[in-house]
This record gives structure tokens, sequence and C-alpha cells, in this order.
């Protein structure tokens, strides 16, 4: 009802100039889509969308006030070069067609059907923004952290700012044997002189300054075979100076007669992994070690019974190889003393809004190739779509998929563009009513130059703002 | 309107920051000092040899002829200088070949399949390069990515196919046209 009467009124409304971040287009006519999540996935699709049609209008809502999503929270801060797609985003957010708006709740502010009768196509790309509980005994102990939150803790995600994770004691368990577990432990081991100069926020640099932790154990429920992290990640850690690997050759037995017939891959990874077993320089104070076939069943308190003093992991058997095999649980367990748990079992998806059909067991919205289940006009890409799993190549194509899903139904008409959509106009009249404010890509800038000038004293690529008013007082200053 | 809507159609999503006043700050070109200064060009200017050859062939042997197979089974002739990216050779000619890391060894977007007989051409990949490649969808045994093929004389003809990385794509090559 809203957004019909505003549409007939949008040529009354003057007030819209801060909507209209486009250049002054004519053309009006084109399709409309909306794009919920400034991160990879929304980007990657928006550019698609972009470059096929000469008249698609692209709007990108995200929730902060700083897009980016997982690249400028998410990639681990000593890996700065993965984080240059960030230019290509830039790009993106520059066309003529595309405008970005930060500070909008999609699901709070407006709603995902509000979003539908504006625009003629509507993507979700809000990623995975929970993290899959371990569902044991002592998880809310103190000391114990989902690997989501540690993360976010040290690049800068404002809801993690108060983390204040303890990191005096000497040995750290990380549930997980994934790209995310590995980032982890290389940040909890890397020398001071190697964080020093990344954007790593300056409250986890001084805690890891004064850090206790000496010895990683990153413990998986299935075997060498199947660990989930990529090659780089494994060399980077083994690369670590001061630093050396205390692998169990017991648990490699049998696994070189099976190299010969592993994909090049999974051969390369396991290779690398097997050199691991001798250990390295044994004058290395600290160390890292990958523990096999174990799940967590339990968090031991410690004596005043309110922080985490110990992990009990019970020990699994395998049945079936490769990639499909399976952890079956037997009675034997084994008690771990560690002082800090960091649980890297997987982020999660959830929902934003009741309208929109959810998948629970496997978190993700129900979807066929990216059209939404039941729901014409609403579409998906990356995480939410496929699950939280891939680097950015991967979600880069499963972009390209959605955009191509889109464009094929603009074309066959699936989409009906006769239909005339007000796009931003009308959301942004909406969200004023609703005392809402919007940060213009240009006003993210403003966000970017001052974080470029309050890292260049300490020389840092930059100083993350981690206070969102702050970041807000600086974008509408 | 129309015009200029032609020519937007006709350059490349990497090129679109090329505007009246070129902010080269950004421009990947700039950064790893491949930019030729001008957008056309893909010969370096003749130089006369040492033993004055005629400057026409000089000319001809600074030429590297690249064929671009686009995921759509489409052939694309180009004409290359030695030295130059053959990433950033696809950029300048509309090639749909991401560079999400800007040839920093830290992704797998560019990959492409090289033509055997050009493989052995190339130098071995370092082992950051093969790390990525480990990422990439449907490698082959012709797999490198493209930030790392730096054209030579001896690649002259070289082809390069880039992967059909997605499921969905049009079975027929259909390309969606603008209305």
């Amino acid at each position: 009802m809203i957004i019909n009467s505003i549409t007939k009124s949008v040529a009354k409304i003057n007030g819209l100039s801060r909507a209209a971040g486009w250049r002054g287009l004519s053309s009006a006519s084109g399709p409309r889509v909306c794009v919920v999540g400034g991160g990879p996935a929304g980007f990657y699709t928006a550019q698609q969308l972009l470059k096929a049609r000469q008249d698609t209008l692209v709007d990108i809502y995200e929730r902060l006030p700083v897009p980016f999503g997982l690249v400028r929270f998410g990639v681990a801060p000593d890996h700065p070069e993965v984080k240059n797609v960030i230019n290509t985003f830039t790009q993106t957010a520059h066309h003529e067609r595309c405008s970005f708006h930060g500070n909008v709740n999609v699901g709070k502010d407006v709603s995902v059907e509000e979003l539908r009768q504006a625009y003629h196509a509507v993507v979700l790309s809000n990623g995975a923004e929970a993290n899959r509980p371990m569902g044991i005994p002592g998880e809310n102990l103190s000391g114990v952290f989902a690997a989501k939150d540690f993360v976010g803790w040290y690049n800068g995600i404002p809801a993690n700012k108060e983390l204040c994770p303890d990191l005096s004691c000497e040995t750290a368990v990380i549930l997980g044997q994934g790209n995310v577990a590995l980032d982890v432990a290389r940040i909890l081991l890397s020398p001071l002189e190697m964080l020093k100069t990344t954007d790593i926020t300056q409250h986890a640099l001084n805690a890891l300054a004064g850090s206790g932790i000496r010895r990683v154990l990153i413990v998986g429920r299935r075997g060498p075979l199947q660990i989930a992290c990529t090659i780089k990640e494994l060399r980077e850690l083994g690369n670590l100076p001061n630093s050396r690997a205390e692998m169990l050759l017991g648990d490699f037995e049998g696994i070189e007669e099976t190299l010969k017939d592993l994909p090049r891959p999974r051969k390369r990874l396991t290779e690398l992994l097997m050199k691991a077993v001798n250990g390295g320089d044994n004058k290395a104070e600290k160390s890292w070690s990958f523990r096999f076939c174990r799940s967590p069943v339990e968090v031991l308190a410690g004596a005043d019974g309110k922080r985490a003093a110990g992990i009990r992991l019970a020990l699994n058997n395998l049945e079936g190889s490769g990639e499909n095999a399976r952890a079956v649980p037997t009675h034997q367990l084994e008690d771990v003393n560690c002082g800090l748990i960091i649980s890297s079992i997987g982020y999660k998806s959830i929902p934003i809004d009741p309208a929109v059909p959810f998948d629970h067991r496997r978190s993700v919205v129900p979807n066929d190739m990216g059209r939404v289940h039941d729901t014409p006009g609403l579409y998906c890409s990356g995480w939410v779509k496929r699950g939280p799993t891939g680097v950015i190549a991967t979600t880069m194509n499963d972009s390209f998929d959605t955009a191509r899903v889109i464009l094929q139904d603009m074309e066959t008409g699936q989409l009906d563009l006769s239909i005339k959509k007000p796009g931003a106009q009308a959301i942004s009249s909406l969200l004023q009513t609703r005392g809402v404010r919007t940060v213009l890509f240009s006003e993210w800038e403003k966000i970017n130059t001052e974080e470029e000038r309050r890292g260049k004293p300490h020389g840092k690529p930059r100083e993350k703002l981690l206070d969102v008013e702050e970041m807000l007082q600086i974008a509408w200053s | 309107m129309a015009a200029s809507s032609a020519v937007r159609a006709s350059v490349t999503f990497t090129q679109r920051f090329v505007r009246v006043f070129p902010d080269c700050s950004i421009c990947p070109l700039h950064r790893l000092n491949l930019c030729t200064g001008s957008a056309g060009a893909s010969f370096s200017a003749p130089s006369v040899s040492a033993s004055g050859d005629c400057q026409k062939e000089d000319t001809q042997e600074q030429v590297v002829h690249v064929v671009f197979i686009d995921r759509s089974g489409r052939r694309k002739s180009v004409k290359a200088k030695v030295g130059d990216n053959a990433l950033y050779l696809a950029h300048k000619h509309g090639i749909d070949l991401e560079g999400a890391c800007e040839a920093s060894l830290a992704c797998s977007t560019c990959h492409v399949y090289v033509k055997s007989e050009f493989c052995d051409k190339l130098p071995a990949p370092e082992e950051r390069e093969d790390d990525m490649l480990d990422m990439a969808p449907m490698l082959q045994e012709n797999s490198r990515l493209g930030c790392q093929i730096i054209l030579t004389p001896e690649l002259d003809g070289i082809e390069l196919t880039l992967p059909k990385v997605t499921r969905n794509f049009y079975v027929d090559g259909h390309v969606p046209k603008p209305h």
C-alpha cells in the first residue's frame, strides 16, 4: 500500500535528492534490482547485472555503515593481497547505475516484502552472521569463543570489540581444521613484528603482545585426509618463525600409500602435512599441532567453576574414506588442559525476515540455482544460498551464476519489466519516515580516509573504527 | 546518449574507471607499472636495431599473437607485445577474466587453460602459483594463472581458454543482449 502511494507521488517528493546517489539518469525504464548485503556476494552479483545490460539499476543495502563484509572482517590481517578485491568492489559502487546504502538493517528497518514491491528483483546476499554451536556442556564458560567472534575481535567487527579474550594461558585448543582455524592459530603464534604493520585492531595487538600462549592444538573430528584448510594456509603455519610443528607420526599410518591416487590439491596438501611430522626447530619457543579423530564432548571448568581449564575429547573411528569419510565416536575419552578454546566449526546463516523461506536444517535460504523457492522475484547468492564454505573465488562464481539466472528471467519475461518500479526513491522515503538515515558510498569513503589517517602514525594501512556511532558521525560530518 | 552507450558497451569493466579525469592510483595497470599510457597501443615504438635492420621487421618481432577463447567458446585474436601480462591483456580486450587479487597470487580467479603445445614454453609455476591453482575449479594439466603468464616471442600464437566454471552457463553460449 505504502509503496504504491509513494510511487504515485515520487515526482512530488523533492527531499529525495539524497536517494539519488546516481548521477541524474534519465532512463528510468530499465530493470531495478536490489541487493541485500554489501559483501563479496552482493558486489559480485551487482557487477554482473550492471555489465550484462546497459539499463539495469542496482542498489546495494548493507546493515553496517561500512561495506565489504568478510573481506573486511574475515580475511586475516596478514593477507592484505586477498583484500585487493575491494578495488573491484569500489569500482562497482562508483558505477553510475549502482548505489550503495549503508546503515540499513533489512528485516528491521525495511522488510523484504517492501523491497520486493519497490524492485523488479531482490537478491539476498546477506551471508552467515551466526556460528554453529558445539552443543556441549561448558560451552558458555569464560575462555570459550566462537572463531567468528575471535576473528571479529582482531578484525574490528563492532559487535566483538568488548570480547577481551584472556590470553594468559599456555595452551589454546582450536576445534576445526579449516582455513579459519588456521588463521586463528597463525594470529596466535605470529611474532608481533609481523602483525604490527597490518590492519589488525590495536586492542588485539596489545592483547597479543602480552599473550602467554605457546602451544596451539588444532583438533579435527576426522583424519589427515579430511582437513578442510587449503595449502597456502598450512604452508604459512609451517613458515612461522619461532614455531615448530608437533605432529604424531601414528596419525599418518597408511597415508603414504594412498597419496598417488589422490587428486592433485589433496595430494599436495597431504604431502605438506606429512613433512611437518618431522617437527622443525627444537629451539622454537612455540608449537602448533594437528590432532585428528577427536570431537569435543565437554568443556571442563577450573576450580572456580567459571573459567575453562580444559576440554574433554572423544576419540573417533573413521568409516569410509576420502571426502565422505564419517567420524564415529568411541567411548574413549581424552582430557586436554587449556585456557583458551576456540570453536571453528562453521559459520551459520540465520533468517532475517519471517516472510523469506528458510531451511533450518541446512541453515540456508532454499533455492533452485539462486531462485528462492515459492517466491518469484527473490533470489540469493553467496553463503546464504550455498552454505558457509569456500573462498572469495567460490562466492564470485556463485554470484555470477545467480546474476545469470536473474538476467535469464529478465529475458524470458519471468520478471515482468514492463511494470514500473520506483526503486531506491521509494525505499529511501520509507526509511526517512522511520528515522533511518543511510550512509552513501562517498560517506563510507570519509570513514575510509579517517581509518587510513589513524593507521599512518602506527605504520598500519588503517586503524579500523570500532564504534558504529563514531562511523556514522564521521560519515555524516 | 546512444553513441555513449555504444562506447560503454564495448568498454570492459576494468576500464570504466578511465573517465574524463582518470584516477591512475586505483588502476591495476598503473600499480603494476604495466600502463602503456594510452588505451589502444599494442605495439611499442619501432626501434632501429644495432645492425640497422629495417624498422618494419623490428616491429614484427615485438608482436605476440594471442587467442583468447572465452567462456562461451568464442575466439578472440589479439595482438600483444613481448612483456605483456595475459591477465591485463585480457582486460584490455574485454575478455571476461577476473583478477580479484590483482596479480598477487592470492586467488585463482584468473585461471586459464593453456593450449598444450605452449605449456612447456612457459616457465614452470612457482609453488605459490601451484597453491592457488589447487583451489581453482576444474583444474587440468594445462591450467595456469593468467596473471603469471608474461608473453615472450616463443609464445606467439598461444591460445588461452577460460574455464566454464559456473554451473549455470547457457548451454548454447547465448549471451543476453541489452535491450
